[in-house]
């Protein structure tokens, strides 16, 4: 029973490449292409500056996507913790000697490119949880002793983004390693205190906050407060979207977006600017996109036989989610301004690359769902 | 160890499912707030947009011209060159400035202004360096702009009038919109340039010479740069205006008054009240205020003890004199204390109580009957009247002819002189009305003062067959003739009366021992008759009377106001003209020659026949300018 089980595990490299999951190379693709018209409306009908250097980089990650999604998924196991460590490292030199941007130390400079190790670092941390629980059997998890790790492992990166201070991404992280460990099974009781507790340390939380960050809370619930000011980007973003009524405004003629009165229309606002322009049916089927790349992410969780697998697919589905929803929520104003890209669509090369690798490993989960994999 | 593998794949399940469902709770959620925005939100958030997106800027109307009554422009919106300087176009701005500065005059003022407007506003928005260029300066520029990048010449509008001075007074001038018309929170006010009658005409007839300003809707990005016009709805131009007066009989007026220091003179239709000349002289060059007045001109202007801002013809208010003679003529005749023969004998005085009136001639009249005792201007005569009729029945009749009130001419520089009654006395000053105030009052001194708008209005209803015209200055405006009365209400007093004192005043002029005699127009169909009228500034003194003082030899300011209201041709009358000269000694040797020549001249262009021409093309040509002419 077992050898049956080793063998239909192990695929050649051309099966692997057979059994790809192109389904989800083709929702990934297809998204992109979303980005790549918003952002040649966003430069008022122009490859450049955006689009046609985001063209090019969906390009080399869709490379990299599939490599990633090709390599064992026992090697990641392997080196699960050496990249989390890897990570954290890079964290702690971006701390030390990052550039200036946004008044916050995020970034690393590695010839041409720009890497933010925060953004790697919500990856990492679901390699390193899964291989984690991975490891601990089924009764160990639910022992309170054995999430003491994990959750040190959530919080040391936790507490390093919120020193740049970089606020957005440390919830993100902080959330997505939550969602592990709800996944792995941990006792309810802590979900629900933590709750509790994350409730009543807010007004706590408050005074740590900066003062951009108060602002940007501030001006959340009340964007009328000051609205040439802080509120600008709130007031302006659900402006344009409610303008573009059911069928939009048309391809490049969202006012908002080409007069500039949309902040930031290539990066965090770009969903704003495409419900402006393709209207309610653009944007839901923006979001159906989405949500077809949540289920595809569900179901490869599902279908993979070991718990590593398991975890790792549907927490990096869950990170991906989490940076949807809270790039959307913040542009219709449901949630304050944090910050975060909208992956895949935005304009910007680290969080396309994080998403990448995301879906690489998700895939590679899917091409090796039914191999043996080692205890610890 | 299968069971437990069981029951950890169904936990996992369930959280998944449980998070699954989160997830699509999320989505169903994001789409719910979408469709919430777009669908329920949808027209607030288009509104909120186009309000983003599209400024309405107001175009300004050009102002309607002020014509004379013959189609002869006396306001016009001339062009006014600009230099416009866009700042982002040209590289920078202070070397554009400084090359613009080798071809026209620019002070360091206009540049500092220029820098600092700049630094002020996106670089997009184009400032004016200089206005008023001439001819030479712009084909200089035009020539040269090549070299000169985001400069360019633009062509703007401003107020000329083109016969300065000689309508300062009448079509007054324009200025800048100030703090109490941007208060009035008409919207139009904020254009910028805009320019408001400030005096005159232009003030007068200000909604009908400015128009409506229309609109453009311009699509603007968030910084306020212009992208496109979306709609415009053009300007309601300002509508030309025909005024009464004659160009020509203006201009002449104005020029006959300049031989004196201070006067003023209004010549009107003694049927209709149709002004056809009204001057004020020192007059000023309106044409400087539209250019902006440099401060010290402006101090000069204002402190200028022959105060030519003033509108004398309407504003300056002066003792009638000798002119009032006739309302205290008529008010005897009415009230049954005189008819035409009654005699009176004239010492030169007039004692009453313990006081001694005097008359003008030293020596008396002698005997002198209601004829000549106008003719003549015996003052003793209305002495002995003065009392018995009263004050307030003179009042009364003052009233009836036009005095101590507004006329209601256009002009809101118009004042109401003053018509004194026992009441009036005790209101404005406390005490109670003496006899020998009614005494002076009879020859139109003390209290009493009149415009000389007043005087010609006065004569005019004096000799029309009594009736109570008023005058006015607008004669069309848009190319509609503006409805006059044609008739005027019949003041209540006797025909044969008002012949009485037409022929007192006739004889004035044409009589031998008449006052004005000396300004007799010798055209018989042209004959003129009139009042003179010397009113005093100061009280002579006893010791003045004694030494027999001669009104040459007072200070300028000393001396008495000269009068003189005449109308013409005497037979029949048609129009009515009367003159102030300031401290110019006597009526019958300073106004009366005047009002000759201007009803002279009025009878010669006889503006009352010709027909209001409402309509003229511009190639229509224009009376010469005051400097071209002679007199």
């Amino acid at each position: 029973m077992k050898g049956t089980i080793e063998i239909k595990g192990e695929l050649s490299l051309l099966q692997k490449i057979l059994h790809l999951n192109w389904g989800l190379v083709l929702l990934i693709t297809a998204l992109a292409c979303v980005g790549f018209v918003a952002l040649y409306s966003a430069a008022g009908g122009r490859l450049e500056p955006w689009a046609h250097q985001q063209m090019i980089r969906f390009g080399v990650f869709l490379v990299m996507m599939i490599v990633i999604a090709l390599i064992d998924i026992r090697i990641w196991h392997r080196f699960a913790y050496w990249l989390y460590a890897l990570g954290f490292l890079l964290l702690i030199v971006v701390e030390a000697m990052g550039h200036i941007g946004m008044g916050a130390q995020r970034w690393i400079s590695i010839g041409p490119l720009q890497i933010q190790p925060s953004e790697l670092m919500k990856i990492v941390v679901i390699m390193a949880l899964a291989r984690y629980f991975h490891a601990r059997a089924a009764d160990d998890t639910l022992r309170l002793g054995s999430l003491i790790l994990p959750a040190l492992m959530i919080a040391a990166p936790v507490g390093l983004v919120m020193l740049q201070p970089d606020l957005g991404t440390a919830a993100m992280i902080a959330l997505g390693g939550a969602a592990l460990l709800f996944m792995a099974g941990a006792p309810l009781w802590i979900f629900v205190s933590g709750v509790v507790a994350v409730g009543a340390s807010l007004p706590v939380a408050w005074h740590f906050l900066h003062d951009y960050q108060k602002q940007r809370v501030l001006t959340f619930f009340d964007p009328e407060r000051d609205p040439l000011g802080a509120g600008y980007h709130i007031m302006q973003s659900k402006i344009a979207l409610g303008s573009g009524g059911v069928s939009g405004k048309g391809f490049l003629q969202g006012s908002q977006s080409h007069l500039n009165f949309l902040p930031e229309k290539q990066t965090d606002f770009i969903f704003t600017l495409w419900a402006e322009e393709w209207g309610l049916l653009g944007g839901v089927a923006l979001l159906s996109l989405f949500g077809l790349v949540f289920i595809y992410g569900w179901w490869i969780s599902f279908r993979c036989r070991h718990l590593f697998g398991r975890l790792l697919a549907f927490g990096l589905m869950m990170n991906f989610a989490l940076y949807v929803f809270i790039n959307i929520a913040m542009v219709m104003g449901l949630i304050p301004v944090v910050g975060a890209p909208l992956p895949l669509i935005s304009y910007g090369g680290t969080a396309m690359m994080a998403a990448m690798i995301g879906f690489g490993l998700m895939m590679s989960c899917s091409l090796h769902r039914d191999v043996k994999m080692m205890r610890f | 160890m299968k069971k437990d593998e069981e029951r950890r794949k169904k936990s996992f399940t369930r959280r998944a499912l449980f998070v699954g469902a989160l997830q699509g709770t999320i989505l169903g959620v994001l789409g719910g707030r979408l469709a919430w925005l777009q669908l329920a939100q949808g027209q607030r958030y288009k509104t909120l947009a186009d309000n983003n997106r599209i400024n309405v800027k107001m175009l300004a109307p050009s102002r309607g011209r002020i014509l004379d009554r013959a189609g002869v422009p006396l306001a016009i919106n001339d062009q006014n060159f600009r230099v416009i300087i866009i700042p982002e176009q040209t590289g920078n701005l202070e070397t554009a400035l400084s090359r613009l500065q080798k071809l026209v005059e620019l002070s360091q003022n206009d540049i500092r202004r220029v820098l600092t407007q700049a630094r002020r506003n996106p670089a997009f928005v184009p400032l004016e360096v200089r206005d008023n260029l001439k001819w030479e300066d712009v084909s200089k520029i035009e020539v040269n702009l090549p070299d000169l990048p985001g400069v360019s010449i633009d062509v703007g509008q401003i107020r000329t009038y083109p016969y300065n001075d000689v309508t300062a007074h009448l079509v007054g001038y324009v200025g800048a919109v100030s703090r109490a018309d941007l208060d009035s929170g008409d919207p139009m006010m904020r254009l910028p340039g805009l320019r408001v009658g400030r005096t005159g005409a232009e003030r007068a007839f200000e909604t009908l010479l400015r128009g409506k300003s229309g609109t453009a809707q311009v699509e603007v990005n968030a910084v306020g740069r212009e992208v496109r016009e979306l709609r415009r709805q053009p300007p309601h131009e300002g509508a030309d205006i025909n005024l009464t007066v004659d160009a020509d009989l203006q201009i002449y007026t104005q020029q006959r008054l300049a031989t004196e220091r201070c006067a003023s003179a209004v010549i009107m239709d003694v049927h209709k009240g149709t002004v056809y000349a009204l001057a004020s002289h020192p007059g000023f060059d309106p044409n400087l205020f539209t250019r902006g007045l440099p401060a010290e001109q402006w101090e000069k202007m204002s402190s200028d003890p022959g105060l030519p801002l003033n509108n004398r013809a309407v504003g300056g208010q002066y003792p009638p004199g000798s002119t009032f003679k006739m309302i205290t003529l008529l008010a005897a005749l009415e009230e049954g204390l005189v008819n035409r023969n009654t005699r009176y004998f004239c010492p030169g005085h007039y004692d009453f109580g313990d006081d001694r009136f005097h008359c003008w001639r030293r020596g008396g009249h002698g005997h002198v009957n209601a004829i000549t005792a106008l003719s003549e201007s015996c003052d003793v005569y209305y002495y002995k009247l003065a009392t018995e009729i009263g004050i307030n029945k003179l009042a009364a009749y003052a009233t009836m002819f036009g005095l101590g009130h507004r006329l209601g001419v256009e002009l809101d520089e118009e004042r109401p002189g003053l018509m004194p009654t026992r009441e009036w006395k005790r209101g404005h000053i406390g005490q109670a009305w003496q006899p020998g105030e009614t005494i002076v009052a009879s020859i139109g001194q003390g209290y009493i003062l009149s415009t000389p708008l007043q005087l010609a209005t006065m004569t005019a209803r004096l000799v029309n067959g009594g009736y109570a015209v008023t005058p006015h200055l607008l004669a069309a405006a848009g190319g509609q003739k503006t409805v006059h009365p044609e008739t005027f209400p019949k003041i209540p007093v006797k025909s044969a009366h008002l012949d009485i004192v037409m022929q007192g005043m006739n004889e004035t002029v044409l009589g031998r021992r008449g006052t004005a005699y000396g300004s007799r127009i010798e055209t018989e169909s042209m004959g003129m008759g009139g009042k003179t009228g010397t009113s005093q500034v100061r009280r002579i003194t006893r010791q003045q009377r004694e030494e027999g003082y001669r009104g040459e030899d007072l200070p300028w300011n000393h001396r008495h106001h000269a009068l003189f209201v005449g109308y013409a041709p005497y037979q029949n009358p048609r129009y009515s003209c009367a003159v102030v000269v300031e401290h110019g000694g006597s009526g019958s040797a300073a106004a009366a020659p005047i009002v000759r020549d201007l009803l002279t001249r009025a009878q010669e262009i006889d503006p009352a026949s010709q027909p209001l021409v409402i309509e003229r093309s511009e190639a229509a040509p224009m009376p010469a300018r005051p400097e071209e002419s002679s007199l």
